[in-house]
């Protein structure tokens, strides 16, 4: 059953049939996909979605496509309590929405792109693509691999090494460009203008954003039917945070949800924050910016939907922060070492955006807050490898390792003493 | 008087059926504001589709001279010289495929 009407320009209301198009003829303003929700009513349930299979497509009564071709394990991802990073800041109802295990290539993009390349089969195009900073390339390679169709990628020239190989390994063609995302992005306009092939955030974005909505109906229905009052999510070419607005918009219009009035907040890094400026400027005229930041998944300098974060976060009463590198690498180690995830510089800069929300008092700690982590730190080793301590390398000897506690008591680390014989754990040998 | 020279103004495939399918046409002017307003001589209607007001672009209408927005440079003032070229492109990740465009190549399986 589908509850899809056709495509309704955002700026301008003008409508279209469902079709690969995505700047409307009348104002150059994006569609988006328009859906039913009158029809819904009843019939789009708890139950219904409940019942549905354990990933991104249990909500395909919400998506734009038909039949699903691809990310059948994609998606419902692990939604936690962090309790010891909750005890860290202090705060009593702190929530990690974990993407870092996103199947199969490890971040939110699956869910985009699950739902762009089914688009794509059933529209009829052999040949896929995109404009990448490299989770998007990741999971547009994969997933054409799974479907068998042509893929290509275009990224920045200068990306992590994990972010590089983790595309080619599927086979596609990659480009690197000289230049930025944006130029990046840019040049990829024009190919799906020329070509005709389906670049899955260019022409097939008002099918590719729909994806991103199932981070936020996830976080809804794992939070026990019910929304966080607050999330913090990052910000890059601005797609998921109006998503997953949207998401709890919707669950609230069916009745799946209390509307408790969901505030959102946007995260940036400091090397590259265009739409955090606006929001603090309180004019939402996005100014474009040359990226300088680490965080290089999120180093967009132009947003693409900049402009409707920059709304959503308004509407609901939000705020956004930045973040510089050095905090964002102090909140990767944090959340690894307090919650044992690796998060890549975007879920640094999420998190530590979040602790400046907290610590301004913006978000109050009694209350309900999910980070959005969205990418995975085992693709972005670059980002910390400079800030760990090489190991100590020691010859097989237990005098050696008592002289390395000794030398790390000495250096402050927590001392360690040799476990009393009786305290210790029974070994059962079989 | 001098007379202005004409640059290079790339069209993408959502306006092109105000240019009658041209996908660059040649205007004459000094600034890009000129560039642009010149355009509406030869390709008529277009004007409301790049222009919210007078010297206002619509929001997303992003324009590049020499690869380079527009926003970067000094806007609808920047000068041009000969040898230089516009592009104009959708804001929202740019253009698009359209099926009444020249570009209606999709490989079809």
């Amino acid at each position: 059953m589908s509850y899809v009407v056709g495509l309704k320009c955002k700026e301008c209301g003008h409508r279209v049939a469902i079709g690969p198009v995505h700047v409307c003829e009348a104002c150059f303003g994006p569609y988006e996909v328009e859906y039913d929700y009158a029809r819904m009513k009843g019939k789009v349930t708890r139950q219904s979605i409940s019942a549905g299979p354990k990933s991104l497509w249990r909500y395909k009564d919400l998506l734009p496509v038909a039949e699903p071709r691809t990310g059948f394990f994609s998606g419902f991802t692990p939604f936690r309590k962090a309790l010891r990073l909750g005890k860290e800041l202090g705060c009593s109802d702190l929530w990690i929405k974990d993407d870092s295990c996103s199947y199969p290539t490890y971040s939110y993009k699956e869910r985009v792109v699950s739902v762009a390349i089914s688009k794509a089969m059933e529209f009829g195009f052999d040949t896929v693509g995109c404009a990448s900073t490299g989770n998007l390339a990741n999971s547009t390679a994969a997933h054409a691999a799974m479907a068998g169709l042509r893929c290509f990628v275009m990224i920045p020239h200068d990306l992590e090494q994990g972010k590089v190989l983790g595309s080619l390994i599927f086979g596609p063609t990659m480009v690197r460009i000289r230049g930025t995302y944006d130029d990046v992005n840019r040049l990829c306009t024009e190919i799906a203008d020329k070509y005709g092939w389906a670049i899955v955030n260019v022409n097939l974005r008002p099918f590719y954003t729909e994806g991103a909505k199932t981070y936020g109906f996830e976080i809804a229905e794992q939070f026990g039917w019910k929304l966080p009052k607050h999330t913090v999510v990052p910000t890059a070419g601005g797609t998921i945070l109006p998503k997953v607005y949207k998401a709890y918009r919707e669950f609230i219009e069916l009745g799946l949800v209390e509307d408790n009035e969901p505030k959102i907040y946007s995260a940036q890094a400091a090397g590259c924050n265009p739409v955090v400026k606006a929001i603090h400027k309180g004019i939402d005229i996005i100014e474009p910016q040359k990226p300088n930041t680490m965080a290089k998944s999120i180093a967009i300098g132009n947003p693409a939907d900049g402009y409707y974060v920059w709304h959503a976060v308004k509407e609901s009463g939000g705020w956004g922060e930045s973040a510089t590198d050095p905090e964002i690498i102090a909140a990767i180690k944090l959340l690894a070492r307090t919650e044992g995830i690796w998060t890549e510089p975007a879920g640094g800069t999420t998190l530590a955006v979040a602790m400046k929300l907290i610590e301004q008092g913006r978000i109050p700690k009694n209350e309900s807050i999910v980070i959005s982590i969205t990418g995975n730190g085992l693709k972005t080793l670059e980002a910390v490898q400079n800030d760990l301590a090489q190991p100590e390398a020691i010859e097989a000897k237990l005098s050696e390792f008592d002289e390395l506690l000794a030398r790390q008591e000495a250096k402050g680390e927590p001392a360690a003493k040799p476990a009393d014989r009786a305290s210790r754990p029974a070994v059962s040998v079989i | 008087m001098i007379q202005t020279m004409s640059i290079k103004v790339r069209i993408p495939s959502p306006l092109r059926n105000y240019t009658q399918g041209a996908d660059v046409v040649e205007v004459a002017g000094n600034t890009v504001g000129e560039v642009l307003n010149g355009l509406k001589e030869k390709a008529s209607g277009i004007e409301t589709r790049l222009f919210k007001a007078p010297n206002q672009l619509n929001r997303f209408v992003n324009v590049y001279l020499n690869d380079e927005d527009i926003r970067f440079l000094k806007n609808l003032d920047t000068p041009v010289k000969p040898g230089d070229e516009l592009s104009i492109i959708p804001a929202i990740a740019g253009g698009a495929y359209s099926r009444r465009g020249s570009s209606a190549r999709v490989h079809i399986r």
